[in-house]
């Protein structure tokens, strides 16, 4: 078994329009940069993939990651819990447009529908969001006196993540909270993308300290060393700042 | 007006309520200040949405690792047994009810313990992040807050206009000008500033505040 690819842009040529993409990270930290560098540069070249629903726990920020990925216009509707960060104006400009379609989903019950849709539970009753305009139109049902709202679970077509140590076989690990949603979105894709910053040999991973087994995981390119979103966010910041000085 | 506690003084005040062993999660903003203020000699297990436990301050300037950051995306360190997870997990310690403490900032709070502080109305891209999970589950739901708005109307009301958060989810409210628990859909006055009297204090508050036994004066120290 050999998970491994070469290229990254082999990687994700299976993503197609329309299709609901599942991005790791929180904020710049997890976030698969080259990945979805590669993602942007063929919808530049070649029109597609388009119309595509990503889901992510934010919208963008600055114009890298999700950020370009919206500039560039491939994006129809973003599902996440915070749509903000220090400069999302490329969500923003074109939420406000009406060229871009919101599915606000509260933190938590992002992370449990996307578990739930790896997982085969398709509906769960949550505290969250019970007697809010979250939970319009949803049905409520009580628990041992309690009222709890019905979420239904999340899937995708593709998850594409960024680990730390991956083996030929899928297992990964990740760099601190760089984890976040990955494992998560790792379960719930019909497919899992992984840019790896080292890909080892299967055993090297302690089986004690495998974080999402492989079974979960499709497509692994080895991306030695991967660029960090905060940091290129806070690099273009310094930038600027030295220009207007 | 009165004098009033400073945003430092209400965080310090907070700080004072968290039991040694308390595991605690701040949310982004105000809240984190409360860290500060951390009696000595009390162990305080910090939670951060994003998959961080025991999480410790922020690093010195240049030396941020941004894969390692909290909710508010701000880069800490950790603590000798700190640990990661990822985020069902995280929410599973929020929703489960294994945290002791959640603080939070807000628009709004109500008698009834109705918390608003995640929107202010339609014209602006709605953003919830995490709070919505985070009132229900903790032990203690505290608000922090400053005891009206910036235009002089009351927070503390009968019944929040704004978006709710959640429902009857608030125990204690920590404001400018006193110390308030929420008792059977009551604001219970605990501690006021010895500087305003009962009269004042009633004036710009919202709702009926009710004193049961004894309402103590709000001491805090310049912070």
């Amino acid at each position: 078994m050999n998970k491994i690819t070469p290229s990254i842009e082999d990687a994700i040529a299976s993503i197609e329009d329309g299709m609901t993409v599942m991005i790791g990270g929180f904020g710049g930290s997890g976030a698969p940069i080259e990945l979805i560098d590669a993602l942007v540069t063929r919808y530049k070249e070649t029109g597609s993939p388009g119309r595509l629903t990503v889901v992510n726990n934010n919208a963008g920020n600055g114009a890298v990651g999700i950020a370009a990925m919206i500039y560039a216009g491939m994006v129809a509707k973003m599902v996440c819990s915070f749509p903000r960060s220090t400069d999302s104006r490329a969500f923003t400009e074109r939420y406000h447009a009406g060229e871009i379609e919101l599915e606000l989903v509260p933190q938590g019950t992002l992370a449990e529908r996307i578990r739930a849709g790896g997982a085969g539970i398709p509906a769960f009753y949550t505290p969250t969001s019970f007697g809010t305009d979250i939970a319009k139109g949803k049905p409520v049902a009580e628990f041992d006196g309690r009222p709890y709202v019905q979420e239904r679970w999340l899937k995708a077509d593709v998850a594409i993540i960024k680990a730390e140590l991956a083996d030929a076989k899928g297992n990964l690990t990740y760099n601190k909270a760089a984890r976040n949603f990955a494992p998560l979105m790792a379960m719930a894709a019909a497919k899992t993308i992984v840019q790896a910053r080292q890909v080892v040999e299967p055993g090297a991973i302690d089986p004690e300290h495998v974080v999402t087994p492989g079974i979960f995981v499709d497509t692994i390119v080895e991306v030695t060393d991967p660029r960090q979103e905060e940091a290129l966010l806070r690099e273009s910041a310094r930038l600027k700042e030295g220009a207007g000085a | 007006m009165t004098a009033k506690l400073t945003n430092a003084q209400i965080a310090w005040r907070a700080a004072q309520d968290i039991q040694d062993g308390a595991y605690v999660n701040l949310g982004i903003g105000f809240p984190e200040m409360v860290a500060k203020f951390k009696p000595q000699g009390r162990e305080v297990i910090y939670h951060t949405e994003n998959g961080v436990l025991d999480f410790g301050e922020a690093p010195p300037a240049g030396e941020e690792d941004w894969d390692l950051i909290n909710a508010g995306k701000k880069a800490v360190t950790l603590n000798p047994g700190a640990s990661f997870f990822h985020h069902a997990d995280s929410f599973a310690m929020v929703r489960g009810g294994h945290l002791d403490v959640a603080i939070l900032g807000a628009y709004e709070v109500a008698e009834n313990g109705d918390l608003a502080n995640w929107s202010t109305g339609p014209k602006s891209v709605p953003a919830v992040g995490g709070a919505m999970d985070l009132v229900h589950g903790a032990k203690r739901v505290c608000v922090i807050t400053d005891h009206v708005t910036k235009d002089g109307k009351p927070k503390l009301v009968e019944r929040c206009s704004l978006p709710l958060t959640g429902v009857g989810c608030v125990t204690t409210v920590y404001t400018s000008l006193a110390v308030v628990e929420i008792i059977d859909k009551r604001f219970v006055l605990r501690e006021k500033l010895p500087s305003i009297s009962m009269e004042d204090l009633q004036a710009v508050t919202g709702a009926k505040l009710v004193v049961e036994g004894a309402c103590k004066d709000l001491i805090v120290p310049e912070v």
